[in-house]
């Protein structure tokens, strides 16, 4: 709670969350929010510039490119968000472990770790596209076997500086069960961490699944996905680039939104710097008096 | 009580490649007896941390044991509510997320306590450590380092534990609030009947606190004196450290 109200007074954090919120809500009640079916295919609008009835105009077979700009969260947003958070998940439970046990089985996780981050990630999504097939959950899959053992390495090594302190020895030595120690000291102050990077790595995910759909791997037509939207629109680069615009601003506000928030977390989530800031907003009573001294300086 | 029996430690060395290991303590023996304040004095990497953490439980020798009343600090069931430790490091003593009432709180709700109990036992023990109850919801960053300090001394004897180790714990503080803290501790020995092992490099806090004195020197016991034979001390480090003290 104090981390959204933090948040809140920062102003391009709120605008952010704002959006990310928003594109969540759209894609998942899709349906709702679009005035059409993004499939239907009326010939009869082809590439007509946008109306009141298609606010976003229409591509080449006349669908409506607002209802597919919609549609096309579910695959581009909402299942990174489901692949990221599973690899978060993995990568934690493995980089908890590491960090915090150490010996033997540190050793071993980071070794398969070592293996799985020694080839290059777009190789790795290509050869499971090979082996699987094409289609958007091949790709999602790569993508949850690549990214685990990166986040896996990231959280062992903040969970590793945070083993160390004192109060954790402490509540070793008092004999405090490891998976107490572990919930109550450690994940606190790892969350900042583990927030932080993978809010980071959304953005990056976005790009790299609507990259493949660019390429024709990802979804199939006719589904709409906001990288094959662009591919389509490719092909009329020259005498329609408008068409471009929409998948391509909806990428890239969306990747923005995520890469803000992820600084502005950083930020947030500091704990002294969250406490305190609580704090004196609350009890002391020259916030107040400061404002007014700014105002009077302006 | 508690009881250090031939214990070795080692590290591997830095450097990826080499499996070669540095030796920290070398077949270390030594008994605090219940009710003593034993102080351990040595240079600076002698291994005397080390030595705390592997009396602590927290790390295991690699041959050896450490006993308390018989049994293996390394099983934790053994260590709760028995052993209990102060650290250096104000500043990472104590969760930031966490006021004083939740620190001090988190070795007590082991013990079965109800709510009320533990409430008022931590208004007992802030008053003992002198510290008002009032500081029970700070935060870590809101006070100075010798409260801190009593905070943790308060968190150490909480549960009443008969064996308490002091690594270094009023050597980040002023002098001033050192011999303030030192009291303390004196007096709380006497009111919780507890030992005390006392890790320090300063002689003067030692022979003030300590019963007896261990000269600690490159992972090795060089000699062991009580304190009233603390002047006709032979090893090298300590007549030192006394020379030093009376030039001043
Ligand atoms: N986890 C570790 N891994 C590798 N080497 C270590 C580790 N902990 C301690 N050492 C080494 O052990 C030696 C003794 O360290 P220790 O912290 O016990 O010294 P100390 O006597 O407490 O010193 P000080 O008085 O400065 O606190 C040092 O040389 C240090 O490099
Ligand atoms: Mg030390």
């Amino acid at each position: 709670m104090r981390i959204l109200r933090n948040l809140s007074r920062d102003r391009l954090a709120t605008i952010s969350l704002l959006i990310i919120a928003v594109t969540i809500i759209a894609g998942i009640f899709a349906p709702l929010f679009a005035p059409f079916d993004p499939n239907e295919i009326n010939m009869s609008l082809r590439y007509a510039s946008p109306s009141w009835e298609h606010l976003l105009g229409n591509d080449h077979l006349g669908r409506c490119i607002l209802s597919r700009i919609i549609y096309g969260i579910r695959p581009s947003v909402l299942w990174v968000l489901v692949v990221l958070f599973i690899s978060v998940l993995a990568g934690a439970i493995l980089g908890f472990l590491a960090g915090y046990f150490r010996g033997k089985i540190d050793a071993i996780i980071m070794r398969i770790c070592d293996t799985m981050l020694s080839f290059p990630g777009y190789v790795m999504a290509l050869a499971v596209i090979g082996i699987l097939g094409v289609g958007l959950e091949n790709i999602l899959i790569a993508f949850a076997l690549i990214k685990w053992a990166w986040f896996a390495r990231v959280i062992r090594t903040s969970v590793m500086q945070y083993a160390e302190l004192d109060y954790v020895k402490f509540s070793k030595a008092t004999g405090i069960s490891d998976f107490k120690i572990i919930f109550k000291h450690i994940v606190p102050v790892t969350f900042s961490d583990i927030a932080v990077i993978s809010s980071g790595s959304i953005g990056s995910m976005i790009l790299q699944i609507s990259g493949f759909s660019f390429l024709g791997l990802g979804i199939q037509a006719p589904n709409p996905e906001w990288g094959m939207m662009l591919n389509e629109a490719r092909e009329v680069m020259f005498t329609r680039p408008e068409l471009m615009l929409a998948p391509g601003l909806a990428i890239v506000i969306v990747v923005s939104a995520f890469n803000f928030l992820s600084d502005s977390l950083q930020v947030a989530l500091d704990p002294k710097l969250v406490i305190s800031k609580n704090k004196y907003k609350e009890n002391s009573p020259y916030s107040a008096v400061k404002v007014r001294e700014k105002e009077v300086a302006n | 009580m508690l009881k250090v029996d031939k214990v070795q430690k080692s590290y591997k060395k830095n450097g990826l490649f080499s499996s070669e290991r540095q030796i920290i303590l070398k077949n270390v023996s030594l008994e605090c007896r219940s009710r003593e304040c034993l102080g351990i004095i040595g240079e600076s990497g002698s291994g005397k941390s080390t030595l705390g953490r592997l009396m602590l439980g927290i790390e295991k020798p690699d041959c050896g044991t450490v006993l308390i009343d018989g049994m293996n600090v390394e099983d934790r069931r053994v260590r709760l509510g028995n052993i209990s430790a102060v650290f250096q490091d104000y500043k990472s003593s104590i969760n930031p997320f966490f006021t004083v009432e939740e620190a001090i709180l988190e070795p007590l709700k082991i013990q079965n306590k109800s709510k009320k109990e533990n409430i008022d036992k931590i208004t007992t023990l802030l008053n003992q450590v002198g510290l008002p109850s009032s500081y029970r919801n700070k935060y870590s960053h809101e006070l100075s380092g010798g409260e801190i300090q009593r905070v943790c001394i308060a968190r150490a004897i909480s549960t009443e534990p008969k064996c308490i180790l002091l690594d270094e714990a009023i050597s980040s503080l002023d002098v001033s609030v050192q011999i303030q803290v030192l009291e303390l501790l004196k007096d709380l020995k006497r009111i919780y009947n507890m030992s005390y092992v006392f890790i320090t490099h300063d002689i003067q806090a030692a022979a003030y606190i300590c019963d007896r004195v261990i000269i600690f020197k490159d992972g090795q016991i060089e000699e062991i004196v009580e304190i009233e034979h603390l002047k006709d001390v032979k090893s090298v480090y300590a007549r030192k450290l006394l020379k030093s003290l009376i030039t001043f």
